[in-house]
């Protein structure tokens, strides 16, 4: 027999697990510790090459990780303990496999002879992570971890990327076993994701583009994940072609705000201007994105005269929601290559300029304008100070969910991908403030900002401490309107304005509270003095909680209600109580 | 449109139903059943009938039949599922290829004596069902056979004294030379 002893692979699952890490490159991880991930946890401490950020709750640390993901390309790392630490997670998880964000959470497990025995933090964490994950392994054997460790990685970052957790009983971390550093046959041969496009499929679409009248792109969040190849190649298209663009809220950035195609974000609270225009356009480019409700409106009246062009590298995207003309099935960056590439050769541009005289008549409409008001902030006017206080620096955005994460995207120009951090798809309250920690964890000196509501913001206000501890500078920009804006904003709209449970009686002194964790508090109430707090903020280079007092009663605008169409949008100047009344009528009207 | 106040926008769908027969070939591993079933729940798709075992010991694939209903989109979307699945190799739509055999065993347990038990037997040859349990006052029959052919069988068993019936569900295979 073999003497293994002086084997340089023979080593403990939990020295495998940093050890994979290190080997995939990992630079930062985000946990929380506990019993069931100690051995990993002592592997830590003995090395320098990754760095553990302490969170204060688990789902921060999933936050973190994603919007660390989100900023770099690069995949989002947590560890976290079994049983709560796990479950904890599941918001996490859920909300980076609807936003398709790579993510590898390593969970500790009771160990295997106790498992199914209801042992202590013991839960079922791959029947409870199974929905909400790419894919999942539990590790009986110590000389399987290696392989699915580099697996793991690689079914995060590939294809449509996701979260994956690999759950690692504890006895499997004590156990010594065979490393292997990543190697192909790490990956079951079942999973291969396309990335190249058909060639005659992009032929068609391109023979579509070309004889369109008054076509469209609609850009999303897979051309920001698939790198900044992509959003070059996008700008390229748009470039070249001269058509009008438009993005879903995770695609913000990969086209520039200022370019002069750019109509704003479409649906529910999209611009007029990008909303018609899919409405009545004759092809519809659709690149990385997935028709998802609150884009489309009403399905059956969703751009009714248009063949439709889809780009998407998850085959299971195509005809979900909408039936499509010309699928492409493939990487974005592949796919706009190709599409370009033959659009140049052998297709002429379409004359198109009436198409943008009708444009500018829907942008003439300004539809997100908003009355001025010099005696107190409005959240649009205090999205568009920060926007131009900001501007031309080294800045990155997350936001909450509710109506300021809606002002954000509509007001906050975003000129690059990767700087826009958002949850898109699952709408958790509670991302922003973790998201910020990751992101400047990732981006040590750029400025990064959470856009926050006042509820959301307590969701996971803990992390402030995380920030603190880690000298991490992020700037919590409050827009405190003192209720749950969205939610009232419904109840307003459909249910009678019966403001059930939607107004925070008692919010706390976001000052003190910032003084608390050792952070800076500031508040303004007048117009007149947001500038300079804003600059202030800025110039202080710890984290800042800022509480920007907004009028309390302020709505998002413009809105496609329920049940109606993109050409059916509610503007600003339209929504009196009357109008609006009309417009939500319907089975439980207005009265 | 008249719908009840909603943030979503609620739609009915008149699409006919299909019923189609799907074959899955997956990996066999922990958890690969629980994965499909649980798309299937997950996403609100039905399962008819859903089979599975393990088909090529030395590859570790097992093959999975599963017959679902859904309107044409959404089988194409079932198809789509479970194939971006890890564990999943491949799925074939054994009703659009249109050249597939589907077949299910059933054991059907029938009680009687005098008349029924005689045109119990008798009808069971008709079907070539074999006797594979006998009591003085009842009989257990082996059928195999598609779907249809099973109801009817056991309908006609149901006025003779039919007890219980235990069946595999569908499994299916393609005709001609040329596997999935
Ligand atoms: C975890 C979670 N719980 C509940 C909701 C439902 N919800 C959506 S927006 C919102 C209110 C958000 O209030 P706030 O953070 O103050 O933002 P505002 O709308 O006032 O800008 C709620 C409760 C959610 N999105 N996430
Ligand atoms: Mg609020």
């Amino acid at each position: 027999m073999k003497d293994k002893s002086h084997d340089p692979n023979q080593m403990t699952g939990a020295a495998m697990i940093v050890r994979a890490l290190i080997d995939h490159g990992v630079q930062h991880l985000f946990g929380y510790p506990g019993g069931a991930v100690l051995p990993i946890y002592d592997e830590i401490f003995q090395q320098s090459e990754v760095e553990h950020i302490l969170v204060r709750h688990e789902q921060g640390a999933g936050h973190a990780a994603e919007g660390y993901a989100r900023s770099t390309g690069k995949p989002g790392v947590v560890l976290v303990t079994s049983g709560p630490g796990a479950t904890n997670m599941v918001t996490a998880l859920t909300d980076a496999l609807m936003d398709s964000i790579p993510l590898v959470c390593i969970t500790g497990q009771v160990p295997t002879h106790l498992i199914g025995n209801d042992a202590f933090q013991e839960c079922d964490t791959v029947g409870i992570t199974r929905p909400c994950t790419k894919h999942n392994w539990l590790v009986r054997n110590v000389n399987d971890l290696a392989k699915v460790l580099h697996e793991a990685f690689y079914v995060a970052t590939s294809g449509r990327p996701g979260p994956v957790v690999v759950d690692v009983p504890k006895d499997v971390q004590f156990a010594v076993g065979t490393y292997h550093p990543p190697r192909k046959s790490d990956v079951h041969i079942s999973y291969a994701p396309r990335v190249k496009g058909d060639a005659s499929q992009i032929r068609k679409a391109v023979a579509l583009l070309a004889s369109a009248k008054r076509p469209v792109i609609y850009s999303g969040g897979g051309v920001i994940n698939s790198g900044p190849e992509a959003s070059k190649l996008l700008r390229d298209l748009v470039e070249f072609t001269g058509f009008p663009i438009t993005s879903t809220l995770m695609g913000l950035g990969a086209y520039p705000a200022s370019g002069k195609n750019w109509l704003g974000m479409l649906g529910m609270h999209g611009t007029y201007e990008a909303n018609m225009t899919m409405h009545d356009c004759d092809v519809m480019l659709c690149v990385g994105a997935r028709f998802d409700d609150r884009i489309t409106g009403r399905t059956d009246a969703f751009s009714p005269g248009s063949k439709k062009i889809h780009i998407d590298i998850d085959p299971s995207s195509i005809n979900k929601n909408i039936r499509v003309d010309v699928p492409i099935i493939g990487d974005c960056a592949n796919v706009l290559g190709d599409l370009l590439q033959v659009f140049k050769a052998e297709a002429k541009r379409p004359d198109i300029k009436a198409w943008w005289q009708q444009i500018a008549q829907w942008r003439a409409r300004n539809s997100l304008s908003y009355r001025k008001n010099n005696d107190i902030i409005l959240p649009q006017y205090a999205i568009q100070r920060l926007f131009d206080l900001t501007r031309g620096k080294d800045t990155y955005i997350t936001t909450e969910v509710g109506q300021h994460q809606m002002w954000a995207a509509q007001f906050y120009g975003f000129e690059e991908p990767h700087r826009w951090m958002t949850s898109g798809g699952l709408g958790t309250m509670g991302y922003g403030l973790p998201a910020a920690v990751g992101v400047q964890v990732a981006h040590p000196d750029s400025l990064v900002i959470d856009i926050a509501g006042d509820a959301s913001v307590q969701m996971t206000i803990q992390e402030m401490s995380t920030a603190v501890q880690y000298e991490l500078p992020i700037k919590i920009f409050i827009l405190n309107n003192q209720y749950m804006g969205m939610v009232r904003q419904w109840q307003q709209l459909l249910h009678g304005n019966r403001l059930s449970h939607s107004y925070t009686e008692a919010l706390p002194d976001f000052v003190k509270l910032a003084e608390a964790y050792g952070c800076v508090g500031l508040q303004v109430l007048k117009p007149a003095d947001l500038d300079g707090a804003i600059k202030e903020m800025i110039a202080i280079k710890r984290p800042v909680l800022f509480d920007c007092r907004v009028a309390a009663l302020e709505n998002c605008f413009p809105m496609i209600p329920s049940g109606k169409a993109h050409n059916e949008m509610l503007l600003p100047e339209e929504a009196t109580d009357d109008a609006t009344a009309t417009a939500f009528a319907g089975g439980k009207a207005l009265v | 449109m008249n719908q009840p106040a909603s943030a979503y926008f609620l739609e009915e769908r008149h699409d006919p139903s299909e019923s189609h027969t799907l074959s899955v070939l997956v990996q066999n591993e922990p958890g690969v059943l629980a994965r499909v079933i649980g798309l299937f729940s997950g996403r609100g798709y039905n399962i008819e009938s859903l089979t599975v075992s393990e088909t090529e010991s030395q590859k570790h694939l097992s093959r999975i039949t599963i017959v679902t209903t859904g309107t044409p989109m959404v089988i194409e979307q079932i198809k789509h599922q479970l194939d971006r699945m890890i564990p999943v190799y491949r799925v074939v739509d054994m009703t659009l290829t249109g050249r597939s055999i589907e077949r299910e065993l059933a054991m059907v347990k029938v009680r009687g004596t005098g008349d029924h038990r005689v045109e119990a037997l008798r009808l069971a040859d008709a079907f070539r069902a074999r006797v594979i349990d006998a009591t003085t006052e009842s009989f257990v029959f082996e059928i195999t056979g598609n779907t249809a052919k099973i109801n009817q069988f056991i309908d006609l068993m149901r006025p003779l004294g039919l007890v219980e019936v235990s069946r595999t569900g569908v499994a299916a295979i393609g005709r001609g030379p040329e596997g999935m």
